[in-house]
């Protein structure tokens, strides 16, 4: 790695500008080859989910069961059909759900069925809820789900750029500092990592919200919500705090403890002996002889806590009652919402998909043996 | 064996990991009290148990030993029973003509507690034929007063619940019953006037058989080790059962998916070529794969049971990320040279994974596997707090659900989320931290750093 990387960082000017327009292309290809090869996983992904999901025929159960039912009460309140014996009603109810059922498809095969439902996944065709619907009042599962990413995405991604820049900060810091006391404590902190963001985020509500009043006891916004831009910012700042802390604190020490070994283990090489000899500040050891071969280790252990995390992330929302994705999908859970539950999977497999792709995009621009040489990265 | 001692002694010089060890083994060994005392059926029973089992129970009562430091000293509850006998009852049976009988029940309890106790219930169970016995009940205070509670024709099975009593309530000037007949009249606001009370059960049957058995209970304001939930269950069995389920969730678990996923990645290494690519795009694939959502999936769909869940655990953790890792040791150990010597003398495959490879990659797992515990400890709490806990068995998760669900952080009721949340953090961290001496036991790189 790192005799890739110092004719990069050394390297003249001129070379890099001859250097630009190829490796612009090789970046290109790299991204689209990613893209494509995650596009197929996220397919074989849904349609695994979707396998998982149909086990032993339940969702066709829950279907067959609402056509008979519907079928059933629309036969018994049609006047023009009260006349009927009951015999002659039982068959026009059978005949009438076996032709909703061949309408829908449910006569078929479930290979065929089920590459059926693959296409509307991937498409996002969702289906209806059964008994959630969204603030808009629609009860297309699509529109659910969406209303619901925005308050995710910002939980998410505030939380995670403090992790990672807090970390990264603090694991240099600590890289400098070896040996001192705060760099044992963190080492001997690392095992509090072992549990999950809303274990903390209970200890935080029972403390801050329940006991000192500092903080509110969840959601995303005062009720009602205050009037000028500023309030209103002020308000969603208040109720992110210690949603925000919970993931640090359950994050931190593990990141930092892993980091931290890198940067110790990378500032022994040769090239830092020399740099230091030659009389450079530590500032910029840091950064271009330091930092910058550590990055795509770094990024690659970011990105798998990250993976892991995301499960994390529906029982903190449900914790601190946040309106996203993890919250809906828990009270679709509560009331059985089969549509809702899938259709929450199939999202939470693009959002994983999505993680992945961006941080393999960073990847690509920080591992200059993605732009010079041919070799993929190995993560 | 050798080899083992001297992982003993590196251990010895990690305090925390220690202090780890000792916990595991306090939680096995509670673990293990827990099965034999409680037995499975057993715990299952009681958990789902209602007034039956926990009728004598309070409700929402934190634990006794919150008494210890506080000043103002909270009552635990005081149950008397008609067939206790005397000194704590007695009973008196004076015939009034030839069918008519008037018992007269006496309940002697001392109360020496600073507040007031939170419920005053009294059970009777009465046998006869078509006239259930009259019942009256009189309170006598420490200074001698005599307070008439109320009167009710009993049934076979009666209850009589002091605070509705509405006759009882207006007499009491609409102070609740449980704070009027334990204050000092002499006082402006009510305090708990200590001393020996009575109750007085007076019931006249009307039939030669008839007869009656009645229970007093007087509700504490603390319970027990653990204290008691909403629904009166004492926590200390949840508490308990959660020990063994949470250990077994977690070791088998994490026994399971380390040694399937190192014995799949070395696969995958020594073969190479096709097979390794597939283990490899499964792998990446895996990782796509929304884990939580899948296992809500087949808890809604098809079991809540904790055990099928675990399998489903499993088998999606086989491909996890952590092949990467042991491929990437494999690949190094495929070259070393007495695996050369090996394939020159001829010996199969199967044998030089078995017996060469795998072994070679145990101080790798070890390690891996103890810290992997706490990952699927906290993953039952998870699904529990999701509402996907085991239906029928009590964990630590299920109880921090019950809790959160009926607003123990709101009003207060601390001790309910604390406990399992503790002992949850006690198994997480202790794994976590043998887990973490054993990683630099086992690679010593990491030491010098």
């Amino acid at each position: 790695m790192a005799e890739a990387t110092l004719p990069q960082a050394a390297g003249a000017e001129t070379s890099q500008k001859k250097k630009g327009a190829g490796s612009l292309a090789k970046l290109a290809r790299y991204t689209v080859t990613k893209l494509l090869t995650l596009f197929i996983a996220v397919v074989i992904g849904i349609y695994l989910t979707i396998l998982i999901a149909n086990m032993g025929g339940y969702v066709d159960e829950i279907l067959r069961g609402q056509i008979r039912e519907s079928i059933s009460i629309s036969v018994s309140m049609d006047p023009s059909l009260k006349y009927l014996t009951l015999e002659e009603r039982n068959t026009l109810i059978n005949e009438r759900v076996a032709t909703e059922e061949r309408r829908l498809g449910l006569d078929q095969p479930f290979m065929l069925r089920s590459l059926r439902f693959l296409t509307h996944a991937i498409t996002l065709d969702l289906g209806r809820a059964q008994h959630l619907a969204s603030d808009s009042g629609s009860k297309m599962v699509k529109n659910i789900i969406l209303e619901r990413l925005p308050p995710t995405l910002l939980l998410m991604g505030f939380s995670n750029l403090f992790l990672f820049f807090i970390s990264l900060y603090f694991a240099l810091y600590l890289s400098r500092n070896y040996g001192t006391f705060l760099d044992k404590a963190v080492i001997a902190m690392s095992p509090f990592s072992s549990a999950p963001a809303w274990f903390y985020g209970i200890f935080l509500l029972l403390i801050f919200s329940s006991v000192l009043g500092w903080f509110p006891f969840g959601g995303m916004v005062s009720a009602p919500p205050p009037e000028t831009f500023g309030a209103l910012l002020l308000s969603y700042a208040h109720h992110l705090v210690l949603p925000v802390i919970a993931w640090l604190v359950s994050g931190i020490f593990a990141g930092v403890y892993s980091w931290r070994t890198f940067f110790l283990i990378f500032s022994m090489e040769d090239y830092v002996e020399l740099a230091r000899a030659k009389g450079l500040s530590a500032r910029d050891i840091e950064r271009r002889y330091v930092l910058r071969p550590t990055l795509p280790n770094i990024i690659t252990s970011f990105a798998l806590m990250l993976i892991s995390l995301w499960q994390g992330a529906t029982i903190l929302e449900t914790v601190f009652n946040w309106p996203g994705l993890g919250r809906t999908l828990y009270r679709a859970i509560g009331l059985y919402d089969s549509p809702v539950i899938i259709g929450s999977a199939i999202i939470y497999a693009y959002l994983l998909a999505g993680t992945v792709f961006l941080l393999d995009f960073i990847y690509a621009l920080v591992d200059p043996r993605v732009r010079v040489g041919s070799g993929g990265p190995k993560a | 064996m050798n080899a083992f001692k001297r992982t003993f002694k590196d251990i010895a010089q990690y305090p925390s990991a220690i202090g780890g060890v000792i916990i595991i083994l306090a939680l096995v060994a509670l673990a293990v009290y827990t099965v034999v005392a409680v037995p499975y059926d057993e715990a299952i029973r009681l958990w789902r148990g209602g007034e039956e089992v926990w009728g004598d129970y309070p409700r929402l009562a934190p634990p006794a030993w919150f008494n210890f430091f506080s000043r103002t000293k909270q009552p635990t509850t005081i149950v008397r029973n008609s067939t206790d006998g005397a000194p704590f009852v007695t009973k008196e049976v004076k015939p009034i003509d030839e069918t008519m009988t008037d018992v007269i029940f006496t309940y002697t309890f001392d109360y020496e507690a600073d507040a007031f106790p939170s419920e005053l219930i009294v059970f009777m169970t009465a046998t006869f034929k078509e006239k259930g016995p009259f019942v009256s009940l009189f309170w006598i205070t420490p200074d001698g007063r005599e307070i008439r509670l109320g009167e009710v024709t009993a049934k076979h099975s009666e209850t009589y619940r002091f605070n509705q009593d509405e006759r009882l309530l207006r007499r009491l000037k609409g102070v609740a019953p449980e704070v009027a007949l334990f204050s000092d009249p002499n006082q402006e606001t009510p305090t708990v006037l200590k001393g020996t009370y009575q109750l007085r059960i007076d019931a006249i049957t009307f039939e030669n058989d008839s007869d009656l058995e009645a229970k007093f209970v007087s509700y504490g304001t603390v319970h027990g080790l653990a204290g008691t939930d909403h629904r009166r269950r004492d926590l200390t069995i949840a508490l308990l059962w959660g020990t063994p389920v949470a250990l077994s969730f977690g070791l088998v678990a994490a026994l399971v998916t380390t040694v399937t996923t190192m014995f799949i990645a070395a696969v995958g290494t020594w073969f190479g070529g096709i097979v390794d690519d597939i283990i490899q795009r499964l792998t990446e694939i895996n990782m796509l794969l929304p884990f939580l959502p899948i296992l809500i999936m087949v808890g809604t769909f098809q079991s809540r049971s904790i055990w099928v869940l675990l399998l489903w655990v499993i088998l999606l953790s086989i491909f996890g990320s952590s092949i990467k890792g042991y491929r990437a040791t494999f690949l190094q150990i495929k070259e070393a040279p007495y695996i050369e010597a090996a394939r020159s003398y001829g010996a199969s495959n199967w044998r030089i994974i078995v017996s060469y490879l795998i072994p070679r990659i145990i101080p790798v797992l070890i390690p891996g596997l103890v810290s992997g515990i706490p990952a699927y400890v906290f993953l039952e709490a998870s699904l529990a707090l999701l509402g996907l806990g085991d239906p029928v068995l009590p964990t630590w998760g299920k109880l921090i659900n019950d809790a959160y669900a009926n607003g123990a952080l709101y009003n207060g009721q601390y001790y309910w989320i604390l406990e399992p949340a503790l002992l949850l953090m006690l198994a997480g961290l202790a794994f976590a931290m043998v887990g973490f001496a054993l990683d630099r036991i086992f690679n010593p790189r990491l030491r010098e750093v």
